[in-house]
């Protein structure tokens, strides 16, 4: 069977869809890509596949068989895809009752050196004042209003 | 003697359900964890010693013939790969063990840890011993899964900040990896390496081209190749220092393993060589120029394990069979060495409270143990004569002369500007942290507890680990037994290149890794 189109298209939005809201900086939203990618990736490999009766012998002719190995594929990336979303939910609560958002982070170390860059000193040098500067300063001037889930939109 | 294959998968898993078992009873937990990944050495070293005598060690799980079941397949490269990662595991997890012991959280949460330390373990063998690419992908998610816990362990603000980006990044190269998997089903009707050989060659050029660009995409993610390696400094640093000792050992291995073999296995010719080789020099460089800039240790090694994953592609690159042994022999020799500086440096983060050059000194003076663990396996990354980070370094030169071509010319000054490099960085850290005067902050020994954490937040890594303690036996203990063993690949390096060389051909000739997945022809 040549691949039915409304499958190629449906799994084109489902990317597309994933990718933007995984390029999002919320981690719920990050989520959502993420299952949505998901389903499009199983029903880009379900695609793969034969369509037709159920593969057993003696109830349906050989030449009408469905292609069993494509479901199974699908049966076990789905049972990853529910790991990963679990997993990645607990993240997002654990963000949230952290920082009183789900925001993934710049990297504080990133933040530092960009910093340093940009008032064009080296790393390393003993400074005392830079060092007073460094990590804890710039990540206070950054961090959000943490009180009670209160959450910052940026 | 294939009975051998699965246990290196099996056994883990069946010690991570012990382990879990054991929950609470920290005691038989060591003692089960310790028990199977020393049995796993044993069993991998034999695979080697039997794939060398007898050629790839074929299984069928569950009894199912081959393209339509599950195969495990162990050749020489699978094998030498096992021998090394669980040789590194082992000695990991008696460090973790060491730590955990000093800190006296017996009873902590983290009595999850054994179980998915086993998990991990065990994705990392199913990985390396997979003969189709649908069980490659089971294996690198139960290795991810097992990684994504390990990396958010105690799950404080920065662990969950760093967890957060490495999670996203692996689980979209997973899908690629994935819908790479659907297209390369609904093109050839199979998953099976050896059948995918025939079957691959068979396929339009441009169609084959596609499928390898989105598997190298995927594979390189999660080796951390140059353009797609921006996660891995931001996110290994923050986990307990055997958890980033590990990942930084294996997991990016496990990548670099996955691109040799289907470069090689299914997507012969080096279409795809002259990209390899552009980025390898690429991560390369750019690596080790991210590595000169850091002001702390474990970022700094981080960045120096990107930049070194350059010369395993370049080995790659070249699709000569000495270019390809070299590079297998230094996967062999990274995998120890960047396992080792990543203990040592747990240890200089105990030792001296914090991991920041502009806060360490005198560490030379203070633990002399200390300092001989850490400058022995650095010199070796660096590529010092007589160390094996040299040999593998010269086998990657003479690959890339003997290659002749402009572009190998490039890697190989490329190569040996980010020797030098690494050299330099090496010698800032071991300048700052170890050798100029002591730091005012620095804590004496038995000096108490988090006395020079004046302020928690300045510390990007707090691990609530107490510093200036003396250096707890068991860690110094399996730190210098890995130390003892990267020494080793020097000592044993001849029969090692012989090893990876006969490997290389294997894989190059592609016929006997198919003739033993099926021994009466192709189906």
């Amino acid at each position: 069977m040549s691949p039915n189109l409304v499958y190629v298209v449906v799994v084109g939005v489902l990317f597309a869809a994933g990718v933007t809201l995984l390029l999002e900086r919320s981690l719920t939203r990050v989520l959502m890509g993420v299952i949505l990618l998901g389903n499009g990736a199983n029903l880009l490999l379900l695609t793969g596949g034969r369509a037709g009766g159920p593969p057993i012998v003696g109830t349906t002719a050989e030449g009408e068989m469905a292609d069993p190995l494509p479901q199974a594929m699908v049966l076990t990336a789905i049972v990853i895809t529910l790991g990963m979303t679990a997993f990645l939910l607990a993240l997002a609560y654990r963000s949230w009752h952290l920082n009183g958002h789900d925001e993934v982070q710049d990297d504080v170390e990133d933040r530092r050196i960009m910093e340093l860059a940009d008032r064009d000193e080296g790393p390393g040098t003993a400074d005392p004042e830079t060092t007073d500067r460094t990590p804890a300063a710039v990540a206070h001037d950054d961090r959000p209003v943490a009180a009670g889930g209160s959450g910052r939109t940026r | 003697m294939t009975w051998l294959v699965p246990l290196p998968v099996v056994m883990p898993l069946f010690g991570a359900a012990l382990t879990l078992l054991l929950v609470g009873r920290a005691r038989a937990q060591r003692w089960v964890s310790i028990t199977v990944l020393a049995a796993t050495v044993a069993v991998a070293a034999l695979l080697l010693v039997r794939s060398t005598l007898d050629g790839p060690l074929v299984v069928e799980v569950g009894g199912w013939v081959a393209p339509l079941g599950i195969v495990l397949v162990a050749d020489q490269l699978a094998a030498l790969m096992l021998v090394v990662s669980a040789a590194v595991t082992l000695c990991v997890l008696v460090y973790s063990i060491g730590q955990g012991m000093a800190d006296g959280n017996e009873e902590t949460p983290l009595s999850v840890y054994h179980p998915t330390y086993l998990v991990l373990t065990a994705g990392v063998c199913n990985a390396f011993l997979s003969g189709d690419l649908f069980n490659l992908y089971v294996g690198f998610e139960i290795l991810l899964v097992a990684s994504y816990v390990l990396l958010t362990l105690g799950s404080t603000e920065n662990r969950i900040r760093a967890g957060t980006t490495y999670v996203v990044v692996s689980l979209l190269s997973s899908l690629i990896f994935l819908v790479a998997i659907g297209l390369i089903y609904a093109a050839t009707g199979t998953l099976n390496l050896a059948q995918l050989v025939d079957r691959l060659d068979a396929l339009p050029d441009d169609l084959r081209l596609v499928l390898q660009g989105m598997l190298l995409l995927a594979f390189g993610i999660k080796a951390a190749v140059f353009p797609l390696s921006a996660w891995l400094p931001d996110s290994y640093p923050t986990a307990p220092a055997p958890v980033t000792a590990v990942f930084a050992g294996l997991l990016t291995k496990v990548g670099v393993y996955a691109i040799i073999r289907t470069e090689t296995l299914l997507f012969p010719g080096g279409r795809t060589a002259d990209l390899l080789l552009v980025i390898a020099a690429l991560t390369m460089v750019v690596g080790i120029l991210g590595a000169v800039a850091q002001s702390d240790i474990k970022r700094l090694l981080s960045f120096t394990l990107v930049s070194h994953i350059g010369y395993m592609l370049f080995g790659v690159g070249l699709t000569t069979a000495l270019g390809l042994s070299a590079a297998i022999f230094y996967v062999v020799h990274h995998i120890t060495i960047q396992t080792t500086l990543f203990l040592a440096a747990g240890l200089v983060e105990r030792r001296g409270g914090s991991t920041a050059l502009d806060r360490l000194g005198g560490l030379a003076r203070l633990s002399p143990v200390l300092a001989v663990l850490f400058f022995v396996p650095a010199l070796n990354l660096a590529g010092i004569p007589p160390f094996s980070g040299f040999l593998g370094k010269v086998g990657l030169v003479q690959a890339g002369v003997s290659d002749g071509g402009v572009l190998a010319w490039a890697l190989v000054a490329g190569g040996l500007l980010t020797s030098l490099l690494t050299l330099y960085a090496i010698a800032r850290v071991w300048n700052l942290a170890f050798w100029r005067a002591p730091h005012p902050d620095m804590p004496e020994p038995g000096d108490g507890v988090r006395s020079a954490r004046t302020d928690g937040a300045e510390q990007p890594h707090d691990d609530a680990a107490p510093s200036g303690a003396a250096l707890p036996r068991l860690m110094t203990a399996s730190t210098a037994a890995l130390v003892v063993l990267g020494l080793g690949l020097t000592v044993v390096a001849g029969p090692l290149f012989d090893i990876s060389t006969d490997a290389a051909d294997d894989l190059l000739r592609r016929a006997p890794y198919v003739e033993a997945v099926f021994p009466g022809g192709t189906p």
